[in-house]
């Protein structure tokens, strides 16, 4: 609400208003309109007259309700994000010595990235050699499991798993965990990017099971983490993906939370309570360099979730309402030419991130335009957290942009995008449906194309690509070495080993009973899958089985 | 039939599902005026060198992200067994440096990095069409 204003102080600030403008024309500030990704209009200059929210209504304290400055109370002043570096490369024990050198430079939880041939559901043997482990670990089997998080506390330690359905990398860690005489209730972490409509729409790095049938599982799987643990957030709604894909910012909000409405919805038809499952509701979202859109974008997406969960789907527990979520820095904004630029863009994003209120983060690598990580920019990458966390104060203070003009208006702004876009997917029907039609897709492949010609146009700079460019050595430029062949070799014969010595009835079996549960809607799919992976089931054996039964397709094509 | 404008297969073989450098390049070389066939990601070789055949290409482009590169050599095989060596290959995407070279060699004719204009992309899938039907005449 406007608070009256005094007559005499408003025309003073109507004078101060007027000559600002007079200099602001005279001093060469630009006439032409600045707009941000989302498409929104920004002013030179924000005053009171931006904004004149109810801050009650609007913004509220941490951890209260509309969570527009913060999910906790505390915020990073309690407990700082979680350091969260997606990484994966090579063979189990290759990932094993990356893993505890990450941990034992400050990295507190794990995130497992498989290679490309385990997303897409085959196992090492069925793929071409070259690919194998040049982009995530080749892990097939529980004991690949086993090999992976040597030396990990798996009660004590967060491990997300970027589990493509049907998450049988979940399983392979609960058949670890079981082994290892680890409580399942104690097992904490994510089946990170579970989102299978984010997959289907941007990036497609999964096992293409029709949509039907990853609906199904997704749900399925759901449902057990709820029974069997209670640590673990089976949901990860994702709007990286979206958003690397060519979404700006607004539309990778907007695409998530529609998402989440649709996973929520499907999880109510399967009859489960709205707080029984959404307090394991988590967001995944990129950070681009647009510093301040993207902090509004995070504090906008929060109200409208607190909102969506307490109106729509009537939850009462405030764990229900809040926006728990994770950001990785944009690689699309990073560049190949002079590549340490990116230690500044991958700092800017972060901080982005941060001051947005982000829960965990993984920065990534400055050589990431170039390869998967070396060991030096996998480093760096963990250091700049580490410096933004304990030498640059940005923990001292929660929300510290809050209640700037600027800030408030643009969360509002961006609010209204956010929730344009939202009504045009609800109009298809809602997420499932205009993923189906490829609206979602076509949006996405709209604004990448627009993206890429105001680059082009040099409307938009990109340092070292189309703005001050400089002649590079090739030196600068150091890529990952692929896997060493004769350790992948050996992996593939141990593997190839273990398929003949373990128990083919046992084998047959759960695979039976895999196929069987595939074709009864009324049998969970998700826990064949686990007892699966037990009985010694290789990834691309569950996934094949999965493929017969439930369908295989390629992507809607869009151009 | 001279001015008839390059046609281009756009495609992604391996692994990898990013498509967003793919898609961008095809509707951009569309708009361009040229004839472009798409596909999803994921082809086989055998599919690649199947459908550059039957819709007689000029260009192959193969988008590349997560190290599928690494297969390209295989196909520049493939399209030679098939008698296909006339139909320039050019790839763009993430390619190390050192892996560049080794793409040249197996005979692709170029590879565009991240940062490349797609007008420049395009006027190299001009000259490399040119330069195949000159050889074809």
């Amino acid at each position: 609400m406007n608070k009256p204003v005094d007559a005499n102080q408003l025309s003073e600030s109507e004078t101060g208003r007027a000559s600002w403008q007079r200099e602001y024309a005279a001093g060469g500030g630009s006439a032409q309109a600045a707009h941000n990704r989302s498409g929104i209009e920004v002013k030179p200059l924000y005053t009171p007259q931006d904004w004149s929210g109810d801050y009650d209504a609007e913004l509220g304290y941490p951890g209260q309700p509309p969570y527009t400055r913060g999910i906790y109370a505390s915020m990073h002043r309690g407990r700082t994000w979680t350091q969260r570096q997606l990484i994966g490369l090579g063979t189990p024990t290759d990932y094993n010595a990356r893993l505890l050198d990450l941990l034992a430079q400050g990295t507190t939880a794990v995130s497992l990235i498989p290679c490309n041939s385990v997303f897409r559901g085959y196992d090492m043997d069925e793929v071409h050699a070259e690919l194998l482990g040049t982009c995530g670990v080749v892990a097939n089997t529980t004991e690949h499991m086993e090999q992976c998080l040597e030396g990990v506390d798996l009660a004590r330690t967060s491990c997300a798993m970027n589990d493509p359905s049907p998450f049988t990398l979940l399983a392979f860690l609960l058949a670890t965990a079981k082994r290892r005489g680890v409580d399942w209730r104690a097992v904490s972490g994510t089946s990170n990017q579970s989102d299978y409509l984010s997959h289907y729409v941007a990036n497609h790095m999964f096992f293409r099971i029709a949509l039907p049938g990853a609906r199904r599982i997704l749900t399925d799987h759901v449902e057990f983490c709820n029974r069997h643990l209670p640590r673990w957030n089976p949901m990860s709604v994702v709007g990286q993906h979206m958003q690397q894909a060519g979404a700006t910012p607004a539309e990778a909000m907007a695409f998530t939370l529609c998402s989440a409405i649709q996973y929520a919805e499907d999880c109510q038809a399967r009859g489960m309570a709205p707080d029984s499952f959404l307090p394991r509701f988590t967001f995944f979202f990129d950070i681009s360099v647009s510093l301040f859109e993207e902090i509004a974008k995070f504090r906008a997406g929060r109200r409208i979730w607190a909102r969506i969960t307490r109106e729509r789907f009537g939850a009462r527990d405030p764990r229900s309402w809040r926006f728990k979520f994770h950001g990785q820095t944009s690689g699309v904004d990073l560049t190949r030419q002079q590549p340490l630029n990116n230690i500044a863009r991958v700092t800017v994003q972060a901080i982005a991130g941060i001051l947005g209120g982000l829960q965990s983060l993984h920065t990534d690598a400055y050589d990431e335009a170039l390869s998967c990580p070396t060991e030096f920019g996998a480093r760096i990458a963990v250091n700049t957290q580490n410096i933004l966390r304990e030498e640059a104060h940005l923990t001292d203070v929660i929300d510290p942009l809050g209640g700037s003009y600027y800030i408030e208006s643009l969360t509002d702004a961006m609010e209204q995008k956010i929730l344009a876009v939202m009504g045009e997917v609800e109009t298809a029907g809602g997420m499932y449906a205009a993923v189906e039609q490829g609206l979602v897709q076509k949006m996405i492949g709209e604004s990448a194309r627009g993206i890429q010609e105001k680059i082009e146009s040099g409307e938009q700079t990109v340092v070292g690509v189309n703005a001050y460019r400089v002649e590079e050595g090739k030196g600068e430029r150091q890529a990952l070495p692929a896997p060493d062949p004769e350790k992948m070799r050996a992996h593939i014969a141990a593997f190839t080993a273990f398929k003949a010595a373990r128990s083919q009835t046992a084998v047959q079996r759960a695979q039976d009973g895999l196929a069987a549960a595939a074709g009864n809607p009324q049998v969970n799919l998700f826990e064949r899958v686990v007892e699966a992976a037990e009985a010694g089931c290789t990834h691309g054996e569950i996934c094949g089985t999965l493929r017969r039964e439930l369908g295989f397709g390629l992507p809607l094509v869009m151009v | 039939m001279t001015t008839a404008p390059p046609k281009v297969l756009v495609t992604k073989i391996g692994l990898d599902g990013h498509d967003r450098g793919s898609r961008v390049v095809a509707s951009y070389l569309r708009d361009a005026g040229m004839e472009v066939v798409y596909t999803p990601p994921w082809q086989d070789i055998a599919a690649v060198v199947k459908l550059a055949t039957e819709e007689d290409v000029d260009v192959i482009g193969v988008s590349s992200l997560a190290t599928d590169h690494l297969i390209v050599p295989k196909l520049m095989l493939a399209l030679e067994a098939a008698g296909l060596k006339d139909i320039a290959v050019i790839v763009g995407g993430i390619v190390p440096d050192a892996d560049e070279a080794l793409l040249l060699e197996a005979g692709v004719a170029r590879v565009f990095h991240p940062g490349s204009a797609l007008e420049e992309i395009a006027a190299e899938i001009v000259r490399l069409t040119g330069a195949r039907r000159a050889a074809n005449v």
